[in-house]
């Protein structure tokens, strides 16, 4: 079967395929360091989070933060990974001006966490992507060279900051799915706690590994390594640019040189950082300073009790309970702020208006005033109750898109915005008869062509009805009496 | 008369509990005798007004609760003080003063002790003689023009001349055992995990610990019991339960088992060591232990494999020695000429050389062949000891494989430096305590050590061993204050 979502280079004689590996950094939610009590807290002034021991004095030693480790082993648990009860730090030697250890404390051969997957939701179903690996390791410093003309200054702030780098296999195969990968890796570290996923504050950044192949080749091609992308976006445009150059080479008979390489925003392309023979020798070893990393079974269980139901698992439960079809439940659950939302709402409404407001109304006004569900002006409590009224008839969906629009400013009441503006419905078919009357004599011409068999214009009467009613009417009913007294 | 300078710790600590002298005396005793001995280029900073100030207030409002009432004490410039220059015998850290203070430094402190000055060592504790040392060579003061081993040489120095009471050093691969050999006096490395490394300028942490080196083994008992604790803050700390080494020492070491290596009796080795260590096998048998003959089969493979691992792991503990935050810093075009010319002026040639031995057994390509390989080898001189300590309690041998050697006799022959170590590096690399005990002299009247190796955390009776022989030994150092 012809998969219309592949992701394919087209030249003159040939489709590419794109393999992409990633490896995100993403930054430990925890108040101190990976082996340090300093804060972690974004955006202070620089150098003032910084111990001894982030600035490598001499006889400083590191110490593990019981709670990354934790952080860590959750992360893994959410990945359906292989938890290492024996991991091991080793050091990352290379000089730099904001490494100020000379060498950054990593894990190398012995992981913490081993092998998993994340299941994407694409438009044409489901695939997984393989997880190769999760390792603990320490944030370097940040050098700034704009600040100062002739000087390099160098902030530690974020030096020794907890990072888990999430590496998985060359699973993806187009800027869609890197997208889609992103979203629900951030997705699940949410749900864990164990990541805020802010691109913006620099907690999530990708090395991305891109190749590409002749599509049906069995082989990979050579890779190039475009280094810290910091935003989806850009990770996308990086591998466009990077797939293209590869294919190009390759059509004009050259070979690419597995190197490593920037992506220039302002220009959007890649350019070589560092051949593979300028290849650093980071000289890894296991560092003496701290002992093997060995975690018990008991631990481990008692982190697997404290894990929340994640993604995967609630859409599968909002699919079968809710009756929600599996796109809904993919947006419902994509973040765990608006399915908790979600449930809110739907403790004492219908679900499936619930779900219609939601995805509909609530998230246009969050994308135009660009807040998190958690920021929504109007409260899960308060949503609720507009679809009960909606739900037992007080007023109609037309009149609930205006008492929303009244909602939004001081996350009012409804039934209170109903009372003061006087737009209940009005179903009492006595009134809405006499109105219908009204209308019926205004138009005494258009009833005598309706009756020679313009039907269309039934329409035209139920407009000015509802007009007449200032829209308050019951639009089933004034149908039904409409109905009746033309046709009867 | 006796000066209060010749007294041992214990004597002085008793004299000053009795109220006989006061702390001011017994710090002015020794800041004298250190201001006339300068010669010996034992201090690399002096702390001597300051010292006299502490101890005046000692005085005032004394504790004689504590085990080091008063007591002031040098210390080996690789121990991190507050406030005080810490240099580690480099010329990178010529101008650095630290915030912060070591615990081991600390736990002198908190039982009274006053910080006398930090002793001359090489550089960043690597080397045998005190020659690497930015701040030049120190003289022993069992003769001139002879070294006082290293890398812990000041503090030989120091305490063989009566200029501290006792003191510290570091042993990495014999930096406190050699030197104390080389000036008769005592001196042990504990079991690696016993004193704490935080605050210590780390050379090669997985060897790296801190010990007593002092005039009797009684002294050296009571240091221990002061330095060893538990720390948090080193991740390698073991948590014990440590003895109250002074109280529990006893001279009765009836029916323990010494054990002693045939491995140990190298080639060229001269016959006064020989001689030596068959005395103190004599010794122990009055003592009425048992001596044992045992094999240690890869003992003749720990030097090389010490060669490796450490410098590996120094090549990496010195990286941060840059220039960017602290120390010293040479001025370049650019970050990387700035690190090159602030490294090449700042190190000194030996440091050099193992930060370069370090970098290439660590290279891809070479890792296996040497850095894994001595991983490997290190953990079969560890299965030596520990199937030994199946038979035997402790293991006897020579500390030294010669006596104390001439000022740069052997500076251009770093392998014959290296072999001083010969009988002190297995014990770091299988994270053993040892000591060295003076115990007889060669034909010049250079001292001359017996080394006690112990099972690991067993310090009380590797004390106890010693405190028996010390007593059929009866060494007596000849300190003629050629110097003054």
């Amino acid at each position: 079967m012809k998969d219309i979502n592949e992701f394919l280079i087209k030249r003159d004689n040939n489709n590419y395929e794109v393999v992409i590996g990633l490896e995100v950094h993403a930054q430990v939610t925890s108040n101190s360091k990976l082996f340090s009590s300093s804060s972690t807290k974004f955006g202070a002034e620089p150098n003032t989070q910084v111990s001894l021991v982030d600035a490598a004095f001499p006889g400083m030693l590191p110490v593990i933060n019981e709670f990354c480790v934790k952080q860590a082993i959750k992360t893994g648990i959410g990945l359906k990974a292989q938890i290492n009860k024996k991991s091991v730090f080793d050091r990352k030697n290379y000089f730099y001006a904001d490494l100020p250890q000379g060498y950054q404390i990593s894990q190398y051969k012995h992981p913490i966490v081993g092998e998993g997957k994340v299941i994407l939701d694409m438009p044409n179903g489901q695939k997984e992507i393989g997880i190769e690996r999760l390792h603990l390791e320490q944030d370097a410093g940040k050098s700034i060279h704009d600040i100062d003309p002739n000087n390099t200054l160098v902030d530690l702030n974020r030096s020794g900051v907890a990072l888990m780098e999430i590496v998985s296999k060359p699973d993806l195969r187009s800027p869609d799915e890197v997208n889609v990968y992103i979203k629900k890796l951030r997705s699940i570290m949410r749900y864990l706690g164990t990541c805020d996923g802010n691109m913006q504050e620099g907690s999530l950044r990708a090395d991305v590994n891109v190749s590409v192949r002749k599509k049906g080749e069995k082989t990979f091609g050579t890779r190039c390594e475009i280094k810290n992308v910091n935003s989806i976006k850009f990770m996308q445009m990086a591998i466009i640019h990077e797939a293209n150059r590869q294919v190009d080479l390759i059509e004009e008979g050259k070979s690419i040189d597995q190197e490593t390489r920037l992506f220039d925003i302002k220009k959007n392309e890649t350019r070589s950082m560092r051949s593979k023979e300028d290849a650093h020798d980071y000289r890894y070893f296991p560092d003496p300073d701290l002992l093997p990393l060995e975690v018990t079974d008991k631990f481990i269980d008692d982190i697997r009790s404290e894990i929340p139901e994640l993604p995967d698992e609630k859409k599968k439960r909002f699919i079968e309970k809710f009756k929600l079809t599996p796109y809904e439940a993919t947006i419902l659950v994509s973040d765990i702020e608006t399915s908790k939302y979600f449930e809110e709402v739907i403790k004492n409404a219908d679900v499936k208006l619930s779900t219609n407001w939601i995805t509909g109304e609530l998230f246009a006004v969050l994308n135009e005033k660009n807040l998190e569900i958690s920021q929504s002006p109007i409260s899960a409590t308060n949503l609720s109750r507009l679809i009960n009224l909606i739900k037992d008839g007080t007023i109609s969906g037309k009149i609930a898109k205006i008492v929303f629009e009244e909602m939004i400013v001081g996350d009012q009441d409804p039934q209170k915005i109903i009372e003061a503006k006087g737009l209940k419905q009005e179903s009492d078919p006595k009134a809405l008869e006499e109105l219908i009357e009204k209308v019926i004599q205004n138009n005494a011409d258009k009833v005598a062509e309706y009756k020679s068999g313009k039907d269309k214009l039934f329409g035209f009467f139920v407009g000015q009805a509802m007009k007449e009613s200032k829209g308050k009417g019951n639009p089933q009913l004034i149908n039904k009496i409409l109905k009746k007294k033309l046709n009867g | 008369m006796t000066e209060i300078t010749d007294l041992t710790l214990n004597e002085i600590v008793t004299n000053i509990k009795k109220k006989k002298i006061s702390s001011t005396e017994v710090t002015k005793s020794f800041v004298e005798r250190s201001e006339k001995s300068k010669k010996l280029n034992a201090y690399i900073t002096e702390n001597f007004s300051s010292a006299i100030e502490q101890a005046k207030k000692f005085d005032e409002n004394p504790n004689y609760e504590l085990k080091l009432p008063g007591i002031p004490i040098a210390v080996k410039d690789l121990f991190c003080t507050d406030g005080i220059k810490t240099t580690a015998g480099s010329k990178i850290l010529n101008n650095f003063i630290p915030t912060y203070e070591s615990t081991v430094t600390q736990n002198i402190w908190d039982q009274g002790g006053i910080l006398l000055g930090k002793l001359n060592c090489d550089e960043f504790a690597m080397g045998s003689s005190n020659e690497t040392s930015f701040f030049g060579n120190v003289q022993n003061p069992i003769g001139e023009n002879l070294v006082p081993g290293g890398s812990s040489g000041g503090s030989s120095a120091a305490i063989a001349a009566n200029l501290t009471p006792v003191t510290i050093g570091t042993d990495t691969g014999g930096s406190i055992r050699q030197p104390a050999s080389f000036t008769g006096t005592v001196g042990l490395k504990p079991t690696y995990g016993s004193c704490s490394r935080f605050g210590i300028v780390a050379f090669a942490s997985s060897l790296d610990q801190a010990g007593p080196m002092t005039k009797n083994v009684k002294d050296c008992a009571t240091l221990l019991e002061v330095i060893s604790t538990f720390d948090k803050k080193d991740s390698t700390s073991i948590d014990f339960k440590r003895n109250n080494y002074s109280s529990e020492l006893t001279k009765n070491i009836k029916g323990k088992k010494i054990g002693i290596p045939k491995e140990y009796r190298v080639d060229g080795m001269p016959v006064e060591i020989e001689s030596l260590w068959s005395k103190g096998i004599e010794y122990i048998k009055d003592c009425g232990a048992e001596i044992i003959d045992i094999s240690l089969p890869h003992t003749k493979y720990a030097l090389p494999t010490y060669y490796i691992v450490a410098p590996a792991e120094a090549s990496s503990n010195l990286a941060r020695y840059d220039g960017v935050k602290y120390g010293f810093r040479s001025l370049g075009e650019n970050l990387i000429d700035m690190y090159e010319k602030t490294r090449s002026e700042g190190f000194g040639e030996e440091v050099k050389r193992r930060i370069m031995i370090g970098t290439y057994v660590l290279s891809s390509g070479y890792y296996d062949a040497y850095y894994l390989k001595a991983q490997k080898v290190r953990q079969l001189i560890k299965k030596d000891f520990d199937d030994a300590y199946k038979k035997v309690d402790a293991i006897l041998t020579p500390s030294t494989p010669s006596s104390a050697f001439k000022i740069a006799e052997k500076t251009n022959d770093p392998v014959s430096m290296y072999l001083n170590d010969i009988f002190t590096v297995p014990v770091n690399l299988a994270g053993l305590p040892g000591i060295s005990l003076p115990a007889g002299t060669d034909k010049n009247g250079y001292p001359l050590g017996l080394q006690i190796i112990g099972k690991p955390f067993d310090e009380q009776s590797l004390l106890n061993i010693a405190y028996s022989m010390e007593e059929k030994i009866n060494f007596k150092n000849k300190i003629t204050n050629w110097w003054m």
